[in-house]
């Protein structure tokens, strides 16, 4: 057994857990905070994306040990006093989803892309979510939604 | 996944003696192939020695000729090096091509290297630019260091501490990746020096190798058109769902040609 203390959504948190403990487990089975979703296992397909440190990464591939001491951010601690977050925003506004199973995790993963490239491309937005599929919309929907999303924040500076 | 004991190490002098003492123990830096292994149980190691973010393994720095990166490197930090940019674009472009951005966000370059599998790209580059692996040990030639797959010179205990590698003219990589997983169905890196080109090839083989044959037709003519007559005999490559070894050699000869024209700026 290990100690795992971590701050999620700005929380600290504290758990004794097994050594083997994926972070995705430990967001969904310890902390309750099931909107990460865990979709292949495998991480190819990126529903599980949360962010640690401010790096969007695959929870499913990462041991809860290897984030001791880290600051984790997961879909539910992006919205801010009741407001959605730009990214999610546009996702409703855009219908960037279908059945919403990825959406957690695409949301995640724009939101990283957005930090590093305020203002990508089709190509770079294509490019930036390589890590995420989603099996209903065909994308169309997600690459506009990004693109809103990059307006949105672009708009809030 | 197996049970195992998890262990942070503070040091490269702490990890390496954890590794002395536990002989099933395993060294974890991104995870991004290890977690996975683990996930499956084609792995059962005692302990995993987790080095991540060591001091003594980070860093990118540029001097004499060298670009030296160190093992902890994530893949991110290279294809966002301005440093790397400078002095070999080429393996900022690689880095950029690896798996995904999750991936890429935690994956490093010893990682990588000390894995060598047989699709993986760093192994072209440091093959290809004739690096230096630098490990607590010793210093290994690229040459020397990588023996087919996932196989290594590297001894039990040895770990990588950075790679060196020596400023080319000119280098470039092209890639053909496998659309659902981002490795490479074929590699092809190619580094000009002051005496010699080198190309080194990923995915298409049973490990990275040097294409010897058209380092000889390249250095005569560093042109696309003098692969057209250059032999690569198929019979040594990868066979499997996705590409014949025929299609594979094809592949080769195509992204060899499409590393050409990323270096000389001629399509």
């Amino acid at each position: 057994m290990i100690k795992v203390e971590l701050t999620v959504n700005g929380k600290k948190q504290a758990r004794e857990v097994e050594d083997r403990t994926l972070l995705v487990n430990f967001l969904r089975d310890e902390l309750g905070l099931t909107g990460t979703h865990v979709g292949c296992d495998t991480s190819q397909c990126g529903c599980c994306t949360v962010h640690v440190n401010g790096r969007a990464l695959k929870s499913c591939s990462m041991l809860a040990a290897q984030a001791n001491g880290a600051e984790v951010v997961t879909i539910e601690g992006i919205a801010k006093n009741g407001k959605l977050h730009p990214v999610q925003q546009a996702f409703t506004e855009c219908h960037g989803l279908q059945c919403g199973f990825c959406t957690p995790g695409m949301i995640m993963a724009v939101a990283g892309l957005l930090k590093d490239n305020p203002n990508p491309t089709d190509a770079e937005i294509e490019h930036g979510l390589e890590g995420n599929l989603c099996r209903c919309t065909g994308y169309i929907n997600i690459v506009k939604a990004v693109k809103k999303s990059a307006e949105l924040m672009r708009g809030a500076k | 996944m197996y049970s195992f004991n998890y262990v942070k190490a503070k040091s490269l002098k702490e990890a390496g003696e954890l590794l002395g003492a536990n002989e099933e123990a395993k060294l974890l830096a991104g995870g991004m192939t290890l977690i996975p292994t683990l996930k499956t149980r084609l792995a059962q190691p005692s302990h995993l020695v987790d080095i991540a973010g060591l001091a003594e393994l980070s860093g990118i720095e540029a001097k004499d000729g060298w670009l030296r990166i160190g093992a902890a490197t994530r893949h991110c930090e290279v294809a966002g090096s301005a440093i790397v940019r400078k002095e070999i674009p080429a393996l900022a472009e690689l880095a950029e091509t690896i798996g995904d951005p999750q991936v890429r966000n935690s994956g490093t370059i010893g990682g990588s290297v000390a894995n060598n599998d047989p699709a993986a790209d760093y192994p072209a580059a440091v093959l290809g630019l004739a690096a230096t692996v630098v490990t607590t040990r010793r210093e290994i030639a690229a040459d020397k260091f990588f023996q087919g797959m996932f196989t290594t010179a590297l001894e039990p205990g040895e770990i990588i501490v950075q790679v060196a590698f020596p400023v080319p003219k000119r280098a470039a990589y092209g890639k053909f990746p496998h659309p659902a997983s981002g490795y490479a169905m074929a590699g092809v890196f190619i580094a000009e020096t002051a005496g010699a080109v080198r190309v080194a090839v990923t995915g298409a083989g049973p490990g990275v190798f040097r294409w010897e044959a058209a380092e000889a037709a390249l250095k005569k003519e560093m042109s696309a058109k003098a692969l057209d007559a250059v032999e690569l005999a198929a019979d040594d490559l990868n066979q499997d769902i996705h590409a014949s070894s025929e299609y594979r050699a094809n592949l080769v000869r195509v992204m060899a040609k499409r590393a050409i024209a990323g270096l000389t700026g001629k399509k």
